[in-house]
């Protein structure tokens, strides 16, 4: 008995011995994965990230080669600081200053002492840098933008944060990623992949060599350079238009969803956001609640689409046949809803649909939108044609496009008004501020120029997109390449881009002083009411000028819509704004100078600051050559 | 010829286990002291050149206590004693201080621990009083003088502070339970180590509740068949409560900090897992190092020189008391459990070799080695693989150093010599 206790007590011992070493080692075994091994640190080879070009080969953003004088302030030995301070340039008591910094910021961690040197400094200070330890220079590469314009379309990239570092393992702490635009979107081809060379470091953090010989180490590749869409001339053109004004512009060419411009007022110089003073500008920028420059309106501005909406009235009424173009209504200035009138500008009298979308009569296409609804024995089936013709131009929905955001807009279907009102408790009536494409109904500038497309398009878009070659390949994604239709006929579009043409063409259309020489444009004016609440009171503010059109009429090449906030009626701003960058596109001059001027001068800045002025206003101005005129001032870049 | 006798009569399988740990202990040794810098073998300037030295060392020792007569042992054991425990006391004013312990005399080249030794001749003196034919260790009286034997030494080396080698000598109780100290001083000692454990790890509550359920159930189910000391039994429960009451106090009041530390390290007393892992890489930053190193090896290990963690040194101490998770970390679960199977080997073995000596003395010597060798192997193996806390003591034959290595070998080599003696003996 005694003496197998002691045996048994060995063999015990051995057995848990076992078990604890195979929970450890089999089940509880993960192979240190090279990168967390405490023992192994990566050093990485970062590449230079891709450039990115316009559609005609135009530089729009590539790298600068930027120097950093980096300090291990634990390992700086006895030097001369005049000296030295002569080599970098800077004087003593900075250089004592910046010294002392990186020291409180860690003793054994490199910090920048001097950042950003120039090619010629780096070239002159590169080889007596060994005379100092504890100094390096590290060679970084920063965005360089060859444009002040398309903030909004290119982003930025700032590093990454917790969030990032989590989704993806790729990512280390410091390193870059694009924020918005084509910097977040295409960051897996801009980036590339970085290099990494493994070595082995003892507990004290020192380098003893390579790991393995370096048979681990991965050779970086290089990030593709890629071409967007965007027409660089024309954003850069569309800016200067757009100086002082607030609104969207998005231009897309019909045939291949394109899209060619993308604006948004105001805007910023995307340098801002590259380099030291990138935090700094950027909470500048982000806490403008007022103007919100970092707001692209171009895809996120959710508003009423005004008028060019009654395209699609006349449209869906054709398909559903309740109409034909030889349809008469009558326009009494107005049109009665119940036994209220409500106005109308067109000038009154008999109209047909031509006379109705070319002088944009609201009792047409409220007596249209009626028909439409009078088809169907209950108002919530003619709300579901409705609003699946409508939706079919890409409207109430996410577009798909290769934008880093975007809204959705608002087409109401019969679940939405049965919230509002109860089942079967409104009708047409309630609702008749849709067919003018006010009331209920919302879109964002990209949605109303994709629309403006699929007219053009006599029936189908492409889904927008700014992509256009990877690596100089054109992409080949048939998300993008295939027509999506809409579903109205094509018979249908003729008589009604007939009327948008005579928008331009007949005396009494909407945008009849806006024609462009030797182009057929059809275009449609639109002029949003619009509210907003000033001291707890509903105050109604000067109108938003819209304008959507397509040019030429009978092969397109453009399709264009301008939404500018305040901008009064819709041959206002809007339509200038359209007319010009049409012409700007296709003839790659202006002829019409005086219009130009008047768009550059122009600014609707004191429109803006009305309603945060704490005094009664006026809205709807009439005249506008008092508008005030601010000479631009260019945002210097600061790096 | 003595000599040659007795290359025949020893048992060659100890000495074989024996010489296979002493071989995977050094290259493990040289592996986790190796740089790039590519130098010689026998460079005695580094950690495994030395320890070549004092393998080279050790083997002159093996052939000196082979030559010596084996009655000479059991002869001078008292004399042995006594010289260590003067050793000893002379730590006090003589002793040099390494790691805050004085536990080394500075012979120049060499620091000779005489705690080592001390084991060694504790093992020979237990091994002669037990023997004597007047010792009789039924009687009270006897029981004190044989723990007094092991008292000695230990009251003479917790103050340098070593506590870790100072365990050891409790160890040596095995012997006398062997020779027929009652079992119940054992149940007695399992008793109070499990009532500290269970009250710190479920408190006194739930420790008073199982204690009096088990003796209710035992006396319900055994009465009839068994006669059951019912007083003594319900006495000792009722210490056993008192002292689970006392062990909070003990623990918050006469610990320190750091001991307290690693019991909540050790036993996961800390709940808070946030709080838990500080301690983990703080207190028990040792523990942690050498789990994760003994983890990454996985089944087969990394390969000899491999050890990304070994050669970072990432795991403090690896060359001596954490040597084990170089093992681990290069050789993987294959060469952990071939070291653990060594080790089982030769204890059992050395079981063997004890319980067939006819000479009482042998018999008792053997248990001493057996009780020193496991109890390192015991403590040193399950610090490292995280199931006992933090108590620095060496892994036999393993770790670097030249004391232990010497006076394991010659406490393994002073017993394989008797054994080898032991039909002559009985003539």
């Amino acid at each position: 008995m005694k003496k197998l206790l002691l045996s048994s007590i060995i063999v015990i011992i051995g057995l848990t011995f076992i078990g604890r070493l195979s929970y450890l080692q089999i089940f509880s075994f993960s192979a240190d994965q090279v990168m967390e091994d405490p023992a192994i640190k990566a050093i990485y080879d970062y590449p230079e990230r891709g450039y990115i070009y316009d559609r005609n080969n135009k530089l729009l953003v590539g790298n600068d080669p930027a120097y950093d004088v980096m300090v291990i302030p634990r390992e700086v030995k006895a030097l001369d600081t005049l000296e030295f301070c002569q080599l970098l340039d800077i004087e003593k008591e900075k250089f004592k200053k910046e010294l002392r910094r990186a020291r409180i910021y860690s003793p054994r961690l490199p910090s920048v002492l001097v950042p950003q040197l120039s090619k010629q400094d780096y070239a002159r200070l590169q080889e007596k840098m060994r005379r100092y330890p504890g100094f390096y220079i590290q060679k970084r590469s920063l965005r360089y933008y060859d444009t002040n314009a398309a903030a909004n379309v290119l982003g930025y990239i700032s590093e990454v944060n917790e969030r990032d570092l989590a989704k993806d393992p790729n990512y280390v702490q410091g390193e870059l990623t694009g924020r918005t635009g084509i910097e977040k979107v295409y960051e897996d081809t801009l980036r590339g992949s970085k290099g990494v060379q493994y070595i082995q470091k003892d507990r004290f953090n020192r380098d003893i060599g390579k790991y393995k010989d370096g048979i681990l180490d991965i050779q970086p590749v290089q990030g593709k350079e890629i071409h967007i869409t965007i027409d660089k001339e024309l954003q850069e053109y569309g800016e200067l238009l757009m100086n002082g004004k607030r609104g969207g512009v998005v231009a897309i060419e019909p045939s291949s969803g394109e899209i060619l411009t993308m604006i948004s007022g105001p805007t910023y110089n995307p340098s801002l956001l590259v380099g030291r003073k990138r935090s700094k500008n950027y909470s500048k920028l982000h806490y403008d609640t007022i103007s919100k420059p970092t707001f692209d309106r171009s895809i996120l501005a959710e508003s009423s689409p005004g008028s060019p909406f009654k395209t699609l009235m006349a449209l869906v009424a054709l398909q559903e046949g309740v109409i034909v173009p030889s349809t008469n209504f009558k326009c009494y200035n107005g049109f009665y809803v119940g036994r209220t009138l409500r106005g109308c500008h067109c000038g009154g009298g008999t109209r047909n649909m031509n006379v109705g979308i070319f002088k944009s009569c609201n009792a047409y296409f409220v007596n249209t939108f009626r028909k439409i609804y009078e088809k169907f024995p209950t108002t919530d089936e003619g709300q579901d044609v409705w609003s699946k013709h409508i939706e079919s131009f890409g409207l109430g929905n996410y577009l798909g496009s290769d934008l880093h955001t975007g809204r959705k807009g608002r087409i109401p279907t019969k679940e939405y008004y049965d919230k509002w009102y109860g089942d079967n408790r409104w009708s047409s009536s309630y609702i008749i501020s849709n067919a003018i494409g006010q009331g209920e109904v919302s879109v964002t500038p990209i949605q109303l120029a994709n629309m403006t497309a699929a007219i053009a398009n006599r029936g189908h878009y492409y889904t927008p997109h700014v992509i256009k070659k990877v690596a100089g390949k054109d992409i080949s994604i048939p998300d993008f390449t295939k027509p999506k239709y809409t579903t109205i006929d094509k018979k249908h579009f003729e008589p009604v881009i007939q009327g948008m043409a005579d928008v331009y063409r007949k005396k009494g259309g909407t945008a009849y002083y806006l024609q462009v020489p030797d182009i057929s444009i059809a275009g449609k004016t639109g002029t949003v009411e619009n509210y907003t609440i000033i001291d707890s009171v509903k105050t109604q503010l000067t109108d938003h000028s819209v304008f959507v059109a397509f040019a030429p009429v009978e092969n397109p090449k453009i399709a264009i819509a301008v939404y500018i906030e305040n901008g009064y009626y819709g041959g206002r701003y809007a339509g200038h704004i359209a007319s010009l960058l049409i012409e700007k596109y296709l003839k790659r001059e202006i002829t019409r100078k005086d219009l130009e001027k008047k768009m550059l001068e122009r600014t609707l800045e004191h429109e803006y600051a009305k309603p945060y002025s704490g005094m009664p206003f006026e809205i709807n101005e009439y005249d506008w050559s008092q508008h005030a005129i601010k000479p631009k001032t260019e945002e210097i870049p600061s790096k | 010829m003595a000599g040659k006798s007795v290359l025949k009569r020893i048992d060659w399988l100890t000495v074989f286990i024996f010489l296979a740990l002493l071989t995977i202990g050094w290259v493990n040794i040289y592996s986790s002291t190796f740089s790039n810098e590519g130098v010689s073998l026998f460079d005695f300037s580094t950690l495994h050149g030395k320890q070549l030295f004092f393998i080279g060392v050790t083997f002159a020792a093996i052939v000196l206590v082979l030559a010596l007569e084996a009655s000479f042992y059991e002869r001078f054991s008292s004399i042995l004693y006594i010289i260590a425990m003067i050793l000893l006391l002379g730590l006090y004013p003589f002793g040099k201080t390494i790691a805050g312990a004085t536990s080394w005399y500075d012979l120049g080249f060499f620091n000779l621990q005489p705690s080592e030794l001390a084991k060694v001749a504790t093992a020979l003196a237990l091994a002669k009083y037990l023997s004597d034919i007047q010792t009789d260790i039924r009687r009270r009286k006897d029981q004190l003088y044989a723990f007094l034997v092991l008292l000695i030494p230990v009251i003479l080396i917790v103050p340098q502070p070593d506590p870790g080698s100072a365990l050891v000598f409790f160890a040596m109780v095995f012997v006398i339970f062997r020779e027929g100290l009652p079992l119940y001083y054992l149940g007695f000692a399992i008793l109070t180590v499990l009532v500290f454990i269970t009250t710190l790890m479920f408190g006194t509550i739930w420790v008073t509740i199982f204690l009096v359920l088990f003796v209710i159930l035992f006396l319900l189910l055994k009465r009839k068949t068994f006669k059951v000391p019912i007083f003594p039994m319900i006495s000792i429960t009722v210490i056993a409560i008192l002292f689970s009451l006392s062990v909070n106090f003990v623990f918050n009041n006469v610990f320190e900090q750091r001991h307290r530390d690693r019991f909540s390290l050790w036993l996961r007393l800390e709940k808070d897992p946030v709080k838990l892992e500080k301690i983990r890489k703080t207190i028990g930053y040792n523990t942690y190092q050498s789990e994760k190193a003994i983890e990454s090896g996985g089944f087969f290990g990394k390969g000899f020189l491999e050890g990304t963690r070994t050669k970072g040194d990432f795991v403090p101490e690896q060359e001596t008391d954490y040597i084990f998770s170089t093992v681990g970390e290069e050789w993987g679960f294959v060469g952990t459990s071939t070291v653990v199977l060594l080790f089982t080997l030769m204890l059992l073995r050395l079981v063997y070799l004890a319980e067939r000596q006819k000479n009482p003395f042998s018999r008792m010597y053997g248990y001493g080695v057996i009780s020193i060798l496991f109890i390192h192997y015991f403590i040193n193996i399950g610090m490292v693989i995280g199931i006992l806390p933090t108590i620095g003591i060496p892994l036999p034959f393993f770790s670097y150093g030249g004391s232990g290595l010497l006076f394991f070998t010659i406490l393994l080599f002073i017993f394989l010599k008797l054994d080898s003696n032991r039909l002559k003996e009985g003539i």
